[in-house]
């Protein structure tokens, strides 16, 4: 297939894996040097699934623009898209819910295709940003198949604007290395331990509504508090710990990799691609609870390239595609079609299917925190303090 | 036939609405919106009150990370980039002098997002750090610290600070150090003397230049800082971008405009000082 691949040899092959699997070369990299990234674009080209669709010859046009997560999508099913459509995947990737909202509010994004939070999509709609979904346009979308706890926020009274992409929740990863040994079970030890023996090692996201929420956590209160006492104890917290932080972004996995911090607020993907990289780095869901979220995939009012847009949607709901998705980006999705595709260690892994008792605090996040202006104007202060 | 006062119209033109619908316009959009409310979901309503004003305390800390490393760092530009201006300008043989100013130029063939995230694996533990405490000298946290702000801003920023001092001392008439010598004066002083004050137009423009621009950044500290230093470009892009609160951004940018206003009247004043009244200096 490529002469790349004929002339790797297998001891050159497995020395590229574990250069890989250690962290000390990308993802790009490995895929690149062992041609692998070429023979899955070109397989995914093949998939039945794309052959004879409607839109693949009409013609969406050569882009489609996608706003989305950071470690979010398998780059090589943005090439089999291309392959079999022509439109290439334009990605910006962002930190957080607010970050999103404030591009559509502003107008001009020229986003395709986003990917909203669950409790984003109430404002979104009130907002007049979202465009109501044509499930015609997704033959891929097969609602009995989905979880309805992940997949219901999409529906706003009655209409689809947003259908599942897959569900997660937000825990910590720690460097048990640096723990000795000891296990982290709690949001208290989380806040308590970046003050003391992690000092200078500790991320938060550069996002309002896990950063806040689990300070409230610190205190046992909700997830989504907007009670104004309630916020000015996270925010003394959060004071507090500022100065004990190593850096406030949700693109931690670079610093988590070069051992420069070593804990970090984290959704379950990048728990599961550092913990399968880096073994000692584990996710920990706090005992006193946290967030359950799912992401959705919709198109905002005014997109540029709607055919593109649609056909990237169905295109990503593809179970075939998708569980390759999930095997990159280790979050699980609420599509029981793909889980049928998914192997056993995987529907089996502790950290992207929590035990019941872990899961059964975590709350959803409410819409009231995605526009309250007390918990935006705390986190803009704990950001300039 | 234009009458000349036509003429020099026509040409102002392109640049007059520039000017106008790029920089007066959106002033105004900024100071209108500086007396407004955020919106129930963020975004701006009309209204008029001075709360943003008087809210411009919780910032403060932003303000004071900008007026201290704003000039911090176009001093350390110009301590850098004097020397390196001389040795181009006076020192270096006429034949390699056009390729080592190439060589200055060169970075801003990359973008400085992308110098940036090189600095991050510079100044990251595995980067420098490493290697100093392989050399047994400490192993100094550097990334996300004021320091690796610094180090940011004096990269990115050098060049803009060697070519005015450069072209200031390119023009200078040799023949002038030369006379001072023959008087008997030592090199020192005739650099102190002559040199020094003959070049204070490229050093006022390039401090000009690069203290303007820095106190407006966000990206360095951003990037290197770790969202921990925070400057008033950052407090900027958090309140449009992410608290989307326009009307208190919009009292924040005023406040930006001020503060540049009332330092670069400052700074004017002293230059002109320094010239002995002369006024073009600070503007080459």
């Amino acid at each position: 297939m490529t002469d790349r691949n004929d002339t790797l040899s297998r001891e050159k092959f497995i020395e590229e894996l574990m250069r890989y699997r250690k962290g000390s070369v990308s993802r790009r990299h490995f895929l690149g040097v062992t041609g692998l990234g070429l023979a899955t674009g070109v397989m995914g080209a093949a998939l039945p699934g794309l052959r004879g669709a409607a839109w693949a010859q009409s013609g969406i046009g050569d882009r489609v623009v996608l706003a989305s997560w950071p470690n979010y999508h398998d780059p090589a099913n943005f090439e089999a898209f291309r392959a079999a459509t022509g439109a290439a995947v334009d990605m910006s990737v962002f930190g957080s819910n607010e970050e999103m909202l404030a591009k559509l509010q502003a107008g001009g994004s020229g986003w395709d295709v986003f990917v909203p939070t669950n409790y984003t999509i109430s404002t979104y709609v009130a907002e007049d940003l979202i465009e109501p979904l044509d499930l015609t346009k997704i033959p891929n979308y097969d609602l009995a198949s989905f979880d309805p706890r992940f997949a219901e926020p999409g529906t706003v009274n009655g209409t689809v604007y947003a259908v599942s992409r897959n569900w997660g929740t937000t825990g910590y990863a720690v460097n048990t290395a640096q723990t000795g040994g000891k296990k982290l079970t709690s949001w208290k030890e989380f806040w308590d331990i970046t003050m003391a023996e992690f000092s200078g090692r500790t991320m938060v996201h550069d996002y309002q509504l896990t950063t806040i929420g689990n300070a409230l956590k610190y205190f046992g209160y909700s997830f989504n508090s907007v009670d104004p006492k309630e916020l000015a104890d996270a925010e003394k917290l959060l004071l507090d710990v500022k100065p004990h932080l190593f850096a406030i972004s949700s693109d931690y996995q670079p610093s988590m990799r070069s051992g420069d911090a070593w804990m970090t607020m984290c959704w379950t993907g990048d728990g599961k691609q550092l913990h399968r990289d880096i073994p000692e780095i584990e996710y920990v869901l706090g005992s006193e609870g946290g967030e359950l979220w799912s992401d959705f995939l919709a198109i905002p009012k005014g997109a540029p390239h709607l055919d593109a847009a649609y056909a990237l949607i169905n295109f990503l709901l593809d179970p075939a595609v998708n569980v390759k998705e999930v095997l990159f980006h280790g979050y699980p999705v609420a599509d029981k079609r793909v889980d049928a595709l998914l192997p056993p260690e995987i529907l089996n892994d502790p950290i992207m299917y929590p035990a019941a008792e872990l899961l059964s605090p975590l709350e959803f996040g409410a819409a009231v925190t995605l526009t309250d202006p007390g918990r935006a104007e705390l986190m803009a202060r704990f950001k300039s303090a | 036939m234009m009458r000349p006062r036509y003429r020099t119209a026509l040409f102002l033109l392109p640049a007059g609405a520039w000017f106008f619908t790029m920089l007066v316009l959106p002033l105004v959009v900024v100071f209108v919106f500086s007396f407004g409310e955020r919106g129930p979901a963020g975004g701006y309503v009309p209204a008029f009150t001075f709360d943003n004003f008087l809210n411009l305390g919780s910032r403060w800390a932003a303000f004071k990370n900008t007026l201290v490393l704003a000039p911090v760092g176009t001093f350390v530009c110009l301590l850098i980039a004097y020397p390196l201006a001389y040795f181009l300008a006076i020192r270096a043989d006429a034949r390699w002098r056009t390729l080592l100013l190439i060589l200055v130029i060169v970075p801003f063939w990359t973008s400085i997002l992308i110098r940036s995230y090189a600095w991050i694996f510079l100044l990251g533990g595995q980067g420098l750090p490493a290697l100093l405490n392989a050399l047994g000298l400490g192993n100094p946290r550097l990334i996300n610290t004021p320091f690796a702000v610094l180090v940011g801003i004096v990269y990115g920023y050098l060049p803009l600070m060697v070519f005015p001092i450069y072209v200031s001392l390119e023009r200078l008439d040799k023949r002038l150090l030369e006379a001072s010598s023959d008087l008997g004066c030592p090199p020192a002083r005739t650099f102190l003397n002559v040199t020094l004050p003959m070049s204070m137009a490229g050093v006022a423009t390039g401090c000009m230049l690069v203290f303007i621009l820095l106190m407006g950044e966000f990206l360095i500290p951003a990037m290197l800082g770790g969202g921990k230093v925070f400057f008033v470009g950052n407090a900027l892009v958090d309140l449009f971008l992410q608290s989307r609160n326009w009307a208190f951004g919009s009292a924040v940018a005023m406040a930006l405009v001020l503060v540049m206003l009332i330092t670069v009247t400052a700074y004017m004043r002293v230059t002109r000082r320094w010239a002995g009244g002369r006024d073009d200096v600070s503007l080459m």
